[in-house]
C-alpha cells in the first residue's frame, strides 16, 4: 500500500527551497501559488528522498471563489503520494503552467480540465478540447454554466 | 480572444466534425415521429395484395438481420440476449451484423451522446430499406437520468424514426425478446408498397 506523505512535512522542505510558495498545508494537501507550481512541481519529481516519478491524477474543482487544480503525485520508488493543489482567481482568464513536460501523463488530464472547466495550462503542447467538440459554447463542469 | 493565444489552432478535422454536430444538434430540436403507417394497413388492404404480402412479411420478419449499436450498458444485456441463454437464434436472428448495409433492424443499446449522433444517423442511412429501429434502454428513449445534460440526446427519436421502444435501466433480455417479437407483429401488418 501506498503511504501517503504528511503534507505539512512536506510543505516544510518545499518552503526551505522556495520561501512564501506555499498557500496553505494541512495533513492531507500542500497548496501552493499558481506562478510557483512549475518550479515546485520540478522540486517535487527530481529532489532526492521525494522522487515523485509518477502523476496518478489529477483533476479542476470549481469553488466558485476560485479554481483548484489537484495533483496525486507517486513515487514509485519510495512507495508513497502526495496531494499537490494550485488555485487560481480569475475566473475570465485562469491560467495555470502546464506540467506536461515533466509529466507526460498529464497530457489528456490537462485537456479535459480545460474542455469541461476552462482552465488554461501555459505551455502545453497542443491545448484543445478533449471530450466535447469544436464548437462547443461554454465549459460544463463550471457552477456558472446554464 | 485573450485566452486564444494559449490554445492551438483548431485543426481542419476538429472543425468539420464539430460543425456537423452543431448541424445535426440545429436540425434535431424536434421528435421524429414513429412510424405509424402499418396500423391502418388492415383496413386498406384489398384481397389481390394481401396474400403477396403476408408472404413477403411473413418471410421478412421471420428473418430478421440486427445491427448492433451497443453504446452503454444496455450493451451487455443485448450480447446477454444474442448468446447461448437467451439465444435469438431461435428468432430467426442468429448473427449480429457489423456492416449496416447487410443488417435490416438496429438496436440501439445504451446513452446516445451528441458526440455519437452523426454515426448513428450515418449508420441508419447507409441501412438497405426495408430497415427498423429498436431503441432499448432508458437513456436511448428519452435520456433517462441525463435528459438535461449539455452531451446527451433527449430521446433517439430525434435522430432516427423508433420502431419498438424497449424500456429499462437496463432492460432484461427477455424484454429486449419481448420487443422483437412486437417487432415481428409489426413487420407482418406491414405492406410491401411502403417499403
Amino acid at each position: 500500500m501506498t503511504t501517503a506523505l504528511n503534507a505539512e512535512q512536506v510543505a516544510r522542505k518545499i518552503n526551505k527551497a522556495f520561501p512564501g510558495v506555499v498557500v496553505a498545508a494541512d495533513k492531507a494537501a500542500v497548496v501552493v501559488t499558481s506562478e510557483s507550481l512549475f518550479k515546485v512541481a520540478e522540486f517535487l519529481k527530481n529532489t532526492p528522498g521525494l522522487d515523485f516519478d509518477y502523476l496518478g491524477d489529477m483533476a479542476g474543482v470549481d469553488y466558485t471563489d476560485y479554481f483548484e487544480v489537484v495533483y496525486r503525485l507517486v513515487s514509485v520508488t519510495h512507495n508513497h503520494s502526495l496531494v499537490l493543489k494550485t488555485r487560481c482567481y480569475d475566473r475570465e482568464k485562469p491560467v495555470v503552467p502546464s506540467i506536461t513536460s515533466l509529466w507526460r501523463a498529464a497530457y489528456f488530464p490537462e485537456r479535459e480540465t480545460y474542455d469541461l472547466l476552462g482552465i488554461i495550462f501555459e505551455g502545453h503542447p497542443d491545448l484543445k478540447r478533449l471530450l466535447l467538440w469544436e464548437g462547443f459554447e461554454g465549459h460544463p463542469l463550471r457552477r456558472d454554466y446554464l | 480572444m485573450e485566452i486564444d493565444k494559449y490554445l492551438s489552432p483548431p485543426s481542419e478535422l476538429d472543425v468539420a466534425e464539430g460543425k456537423r454536430i452543431n448541424d445535426l444538434f440545429a436540425a434535431s430540436q424536434q421528435p421524429i415521429p414513429d412510424p405509424d403507417s402499418w396500423i391502418n394497413e388492415e383496413i386498406k388492404r384489398n384481397v389481390w395484395i394481401t396474400s403477396a404480402d403476408y408472404v413477403v412479411d411473413w418471410a421478412r420478419s421471420r428473418s430478421l438481420f440486427p445491427l448492433m449499436f451497443g453504446l452503454a450498458c444496455c450493451a451487455f444485456e443485448m450480447i446477454g440476449m444474442a448468446t447461448s441463454r437467451f439465444d435469438i437464434a431461435r428468432y430467426g436472428m442468429d448473427i449480429f451484423r457489423w456492416s449496416p448495409r447487410q443488417a435490416d433492424v438496429m438496436i440501439v443499446a445504451g446513452t446516445l451522446t451528441w458526440k455519437m449522433a452523426p454515426a448513428v444517423r450515418r449508420v441508419y442511412d447507409q441501412m438497405a430499406e426495408p430497415k427498423w429501429v429498436i431503441a432499448m434502454g432508458q437513456c436511448c428513449i428519452s435520456g433517462g437520468p441525463f435528459r438535461e445534460s449539455y452531451s446527451v440526446v433527449p430521446g433517439i427519436n430525434r435522430i432516427v424514426p423508433v420502431d419498438v421502444y424497449v424500456p429499462g435501466c437496463p432492460p432484461r433480455p427477455e424484454a429486449l425478446i419481448y420487443g422483437i417479437t412486437r417487432l415481428h407483429q409489426k413487420i407482418v401488418k406491414e405492406s410491401i408498397k411502403k417499403a
